[in-house]
C-alpha cells in the first residue's frame, strides 16, 4: 500500500505546468486534489513516472461569477469551496446539492472540481452535473487553448478528450434561465460511498407554467455521464402533471447503459435510474413553480 | 529519485526534512516526526483514521504526499490536550461519554470534531453524523460518539461563557 517512486514537480504557474506536460509526455500526471489519484497510486493501479503538482498554482484556485452571468470555476477550486459559496447556493443550487454527496468533508477539503472532471469516474457527481448545466470546459496547452462542452469532454470510463499535453484550467457554467428548478439525487449503500446510481435534473417553466426546457443527466449509469435528450424533449411544451414524469423517466431508462458489479446488477441500476429520473424531475418542477 | 527538502509547521513546531516524493504524509508524520497519534488504517482515503488538520481543515494524511506540505501548518492529535494533565474538552467529553472503545479511530474523529465545533458550535445530531461519516469506527456503533460530540459542544459553550 505504498506508491511506486516518481519524480515530483511543483510549478507555480499554468504556463510552467504546460511546459512540464509538454516535456515529460504521457508518463507524467497532473496532481490536483489527489483524492482519486493517490489511492490509485497507493494500490499501484497508477504508476506515473512523474507528478506535476498543481496545488501551488494560485491562478487555478478561484471561483467567481463573471460579467456575462456565468460561473467561472478554476480547475483547482476545492469542492468544499463550491459547497460554501453563497453565489453557488443562490444561482447554481444544483451544484451545491450535488457537491454534498461527494465523499466526505475531509475529501471535499482537498478534492477539486478540475480533478473530479478530469478523472472522469462514471460514478462521480460533478461530471453529470456539468453536463446537465451545459457547462463549457476551457483546456490549455503550450500551443493554445480550446473550449469543449461538458457533453463532448467525457469519452468513456476515466477517459476525457484532454490530451496528455493539455490541462483543464476552467469550467464555465451558464446561468440557468429564470424559473428553473433543480434536483440532484443518488442512491448509495452508505452515505459517502460511490453512488449505485444518481440523477441531475433541471426543469424550466414559461410564464404560462408550461415546461420550456428540461435537462436530465445520470451518474453511474454508463461509461460517461448520460444525458437523455429523448426524455428532455418529451417534456418541452407540456404542462406539469402527475402523468408526464413517469413517461419521461421510462424514455430516459432506454438511454442508460449500466454495468453490473458486486454492488448491483445492471437491471437494478437501470431501475434506480428510472426511479431517480422521475423523482428529480418532479422535485425540479416543484422548485421551478415555487420560483418567483 | 531525487529527494526534496521541505519546511513545515506541525503542532506549532517547525521542522525541516528531506523526503522522497512518494512518502505519504501519514507515514512522514509517524515515522519521520515520531507523532504516532495519527493512525494509519486503510491507506486509500476511506477509514479516516489518519485525519489531520491542514490550515485548520480536516484532511486525509494518507492521500497527500509529504513533499506537498512545504510551508504548511498542520495539527495532529498530539496538539489537542491543553497540557500533560489536562485533556481538551472534546477529549474529556469522549472519555466521559465513552465515545471510544479500542481507540484506533479516535484521533481522526477528535480532529474532525474539532473542525466541526469550530464551524458549528451547536450542531444537530444529523450534522454530527454527516461530519463523522468520513471516520469509520468498528467498536462503538457511533451512538456514544454522537453523544460525546454533543457533550463536547456543551462543554465548549460553557467554557466560552
Amino acid at each position: 500500500m505504498k506508491p511506486a517512486a516518481f519524480d515530483y514537480y511543483a510549478p507555480n504557474t499554468v504556463d510552467e505546468a504546460l511546459e512540464l506536460l509538454a516535456q515529460l509526455g504521457e508518463d507524467a500526471k497532473p496532481l490536483a486534489g489527489g483524492q482519486s489519484l493517490v489511492p490509485m497510486m497507493n494500490f499501484r493501479l497508477a504508476r506515473p513516472a512523474s507528478l506535476i503538482d498543481l496545488n501551488r498554482i494560485a491562478e487555478l484556485d478561484h471561483l467567481a461569477a463573471a460579467e456575462d452571468g456565468s460561473l467561472r470555476i478554476r480547475a483547482m477550486t476545492r469542492q468544499r469551496s463550491l459547497e460554501r459559496s453563497a453565489a453557488v447556493a443562490r444561482q447554481w443550487p444544483l451544484i451545491a446539492e450535488a457537491v454534498a454527496h461527494i465523499g466526505h468533508v475531509q475529501i471535499r477539503n482537498r478534492g477539486t472540481v478540475g480533478g473530479s472532471l478530469s478523472h472522469a469516474d462514471p460514478a462521480a457527481e460533478l461530471p453529470a452535473v456539468m453536463v446537465a448545466l451545459d457547462a463549457e470546459l476551457v483546456i490549455h496547452s503550450r500551443t493554445g487553448q480550446r473550449m469543449l462542452s461538458a457533453a463532448d469532454f467525457f469519452l468513456g470510463h476515466y477517459q476525457t478528450a484532454v490530451e496528455p499535453s493539455e490541462l483543464l484550467v476552467e469550467v464555465r457554467v451558464p446561468l440557468p434561465p429564470a424559473r428553473t428548478g433543480w434536483s440532484f439525487q443518488e442512491v448509495s449503500r452508505r452515505h459517502g460511498d460511490f453512488a449505485l446510481a444518481g440523477a441531475a435534473g433541471l426543469v424550466t417553466l414559461d410564464q404560462h407554467g408550461a415546461i420550456s426546457r428540461a435537462r436530465l443527466a445520470f451518474v453511474g449509469l454508463g461509461p460517461t455521464p448520460i444525458r437523455s435528450i429523448a426524455a428532455e424533449d418529451s417534456l418541452v411544451g407540456q404542462q406539469p402533471s402527475d402523468s408526464i414524469w413517469g413517461d419521461a423517466a421510462a424514455l430516459a431508462s432506454r438511454d442508460l447503459d449500466p454495468d453490473a458489479d458486486v454492488h448491483a446488477t445492471a437491471a437494478y441500476r437501470r431501475h434506480l435510474g428510472e426511479v431517480l429520473a422521475r423523482r428529480v424531475l418532479i422535485e425540479a418542477a416543484k422548485r421551478a413553480s415555487a420560483a418567483p | 529519485m531525487a529527494t526534496h527538502k521541505i519546511h513545515l509547521t506541525v503542532n506549532g513546531r517547525e521542522y525541516e526534512r528531506e523526503v522522497e516524493p512518494r512518502l505519504l504524509l501519514s507515514d512522514f508524520i509517524r515515522d519521520e516526526l515520531g507523532l504516532t497519534g495519527t493512525h494509519v488504517g486503510c491507506e486509500h482515503g476511506v477509514c479516516g483514521a489518519c485525519t489531520i488538520l491542514w490550515d485548520s481543515e480536516p484532511v486525509r494524511s494518507c492521500l497527500v504526499f509529504a513533499v506537498q506540505t512545504e510551508g504548511a501548518h498542520l495539527r495532529t492529535v498530539e496538539d489537542l490536550a491543553l497540557s500533560e494533565s489536562e485533556l481538551h474538552p472534546i477529549q474529556e467529553a469522549f472519555r466521559q461519554a465513552h465515545g471510544l472503545q479500542c481507540g484506533f479511530c479516535t484521533p481522526g474523529i477528535l480532529l474532525t470534531v474539532e473542525a466541526l465545533l469550530r464551524e458549528k458550535s451547536h450542531p444537530t445530531e444529523l450534522e454530527i453524523r454527516e461530519w463523522i461519516s468520513g471516520n469509520l469506527c468498528r467498536c462503538t456503533g457511533y451512538h456514544n460518539i454522537v453523544e460525546a460530540v454533543q457533550l463536547a459542544a456543551r462543554m465548549l459553550a460553557g467554557r466560552s461563557v
